[in-house]
């Protein structure tokens, strides 16, 4: 996948979770005031991207510091490459 | 001690999705019964059940606030979204400490079932999700519509088996007559799916008339032979009176006695005065005689233990002239936890309309019904005085006594 095919499917499975409009959806949005998540939808978000992106995400402190979608694409986009680099 | 007034109602039930449908039902002698084919290719003794039809359960909430709620909780909140609109109470006339909810309710069961699952096929805790602790708690109906309707008061859930309903309104009630509150969101909820009920249907406790599902429910009739299972979702705002005169609402009648008692007997089989010593303390309460009363609403499920006792107790309480008894469980079967709170909505929508619904399916009675006035046909009166029992497992009775002008 590239990165923007990587973004691209974080936003759709982000958008469909969560119930957004995908298209108000910039790497500024924030998770908590923007998108208007909480600490449970976290919970949720962490299932949504390991089944979108088939890796499991064990980061706890990682997860903890996100803030932003833009700071979950580059999350996951280190993930896959890390991924891809082990292969 | 304050007056307490009835100013709204909702109902999704086997009877229908809304008030004026489960009016119309009520008043047609309709049965919600049907046969499910899930049930009896599972095992089921009897695969008859109450089944809910058309409920949208998207069309107030968003997938966000559904992920915390079972399928009965979200119809709580639409039959008290319903409840509150009938009351014209605006959200910031509830949206503070003197506004309270209690509902009746006594399980959970698919969520406990399904994050199970999920453990043991996911290998890992983190893959239930966030929903599922919420979901499976029977306090799910009172936590949820408190985050969704913003009530800051009383705010806790009553088990109590099949009375629970009943003692969830009359706790209400008791709220406000005391000044504790003044106004409760009540009411009761049951799950209607069949994994909650499998281990019910375990005790040969459900009727087999399989080839005839509406007419399989029949309380007090000679011929009965056990309940059908049902459930959905009953609620009501109750108010301190004079609040309610002083906004103007619509005050559609009032809890003027709520009793209890329990058996102290047997696990399942109800006692010969449990009923009675709750229904007498209500009348008591109330100011009124037996003689006063215009109509009993029976808790009456269908079986032939419990029906019985109900008539012994009901015959005690009133002696050979009895006001018209009718079980509407032969029109819904039993709602279990739901059924003390929607006895209430359906004598607010019978007085409301001006009848008295009829006990469907009686035909003959036994040596027990036999000395009751059963309503085998709608009567075409409004009832004032409205007495409604309701009981449960473990001999815990719940009696309210309902006044209609």
């Amino acid at each position: 996948m590239t990165d923007q095919e990587i973004v691209e499917q974080i936003n759709i499975s982000i958008a469909k979770e969560f119930e957004l409009d995908q298209d108000t959806l910039t790497p500024e949005t924030t998770l908590f005031e923007d998108m208007g998540l909480d600490s449970l939808d976290i919970v949720d978000l962490v299932i949504v991207l390991e089944a979108a992106f088939s890796f499991k995400i064990r980061e706890e402190e990682a997860i903890r510091k996100i803030q932003t979608l833009g700071d979950i694409h580059t999350f996951v986009i280190n993930k896959k490459r890390e991924q891809e680099n082990k292969a | 001690m304050n007056r307490v007034a009835i100013t709204g109602y909702g109902i999704i039930s086997c009877l229908g999705n809304t008030v004026e449908a489960v009016g119309h039902s009520l008043k047609m002698g309709e049965s919600g019964i049907i046969f499910d084919e899930v049930r009896q290719g599972l095992g089921f003794r009897s695969p008859l059940t109450g089944a809910i039809c058309g409920f949208d359960e998207r069309a107030l909430l968003t997938k966000k606030q559904c992920k915390t709620m079972p399928d009965f909780a979200v119809q709580a909140h639409t039959a008290a979204v319903d409840a509150l609109q009938m009351s014209r109470l605006s959200p910031e006339e509830i949206e503070n400490e003197e506004t309270g909810l209690i509902f009746g309710c006594d399980s959970s069961c698919i969520a406990a079932i399904e994050q199970v699952d999920l453990l043991r096929e996911k290998g890992e805790t983190k893959q239930i999700g966030s929903g599922h602790v919420f979901r499976s708690m029977t306090s799910c109906v009172t936590m949820n519509l408190n985050t969704l309707l913003k009530t800051r008061g009383a705010c806790w859930t009553i088990s109590s088996a099949c009375s629970s309903g009943g003692h969830a309104v009359g706790q209400a009630a008791d709220l406000i007559a005391f000044g504790r509150q003044e106004r409760v969101i009540c009411g009761g909820a049951q799950e209607i799916n069949w994994q909650s009920m499998c281990s019910f249907d375990a005790l040969s406790a459900f009727s087999t008339r399989l080839d005839d599902p509406k007419r399989a429910s029949r309380p007090f009739d000679a011929a009965r032979d056990g309940l059908v299972p049902s459930g959905g979702a009953a609620a009501l705002v109750l108010e301190r009176y004079d609040l309610a005169v002083a906004r103007g609402a619509t005050i559609f009648g009032e809890v003027k006695g709520y009793a209890f008692s329990s058996d102290g007997s047997h696990i399942s089989v109800p006692s010969q005065n449990g009923l009675q010593r709750a229904m007498r303390k209500a009348i008591s309460l109330a100011g009124i005689k037996p003689a006063d009363i215009d109509y009993v609403c029976a808790h009456a499920t269908s079986t032939p233990a419990g029906d019985a006792a109900e008539a012994n107790n009901i015959s005690a309480v009133f002696g050979p002239a009895t006001p018209p008894v009718s079980s509407l469980k032969s029109m819904t079967g039993h709602e279990l936890w739901m059924s003390g709170a929607s006895q209430v909505v359906y004598s607010a929508i019978m007085a409301q309309q001006g009848f008295i619904a009829p006990n469907i399916n009686f035909t003959e009675p036994d040596e027990f019904s036999a000395k009751l006035n059963i309503a085998a046909e709608r009567i075409d009166r409004a009832p004032e005085h409205i007495l409604c029992n309701s009981a449960g497992f473990g001999g815990t009775n719940s009696c309210l006594l309902l006044r209609f002008s």
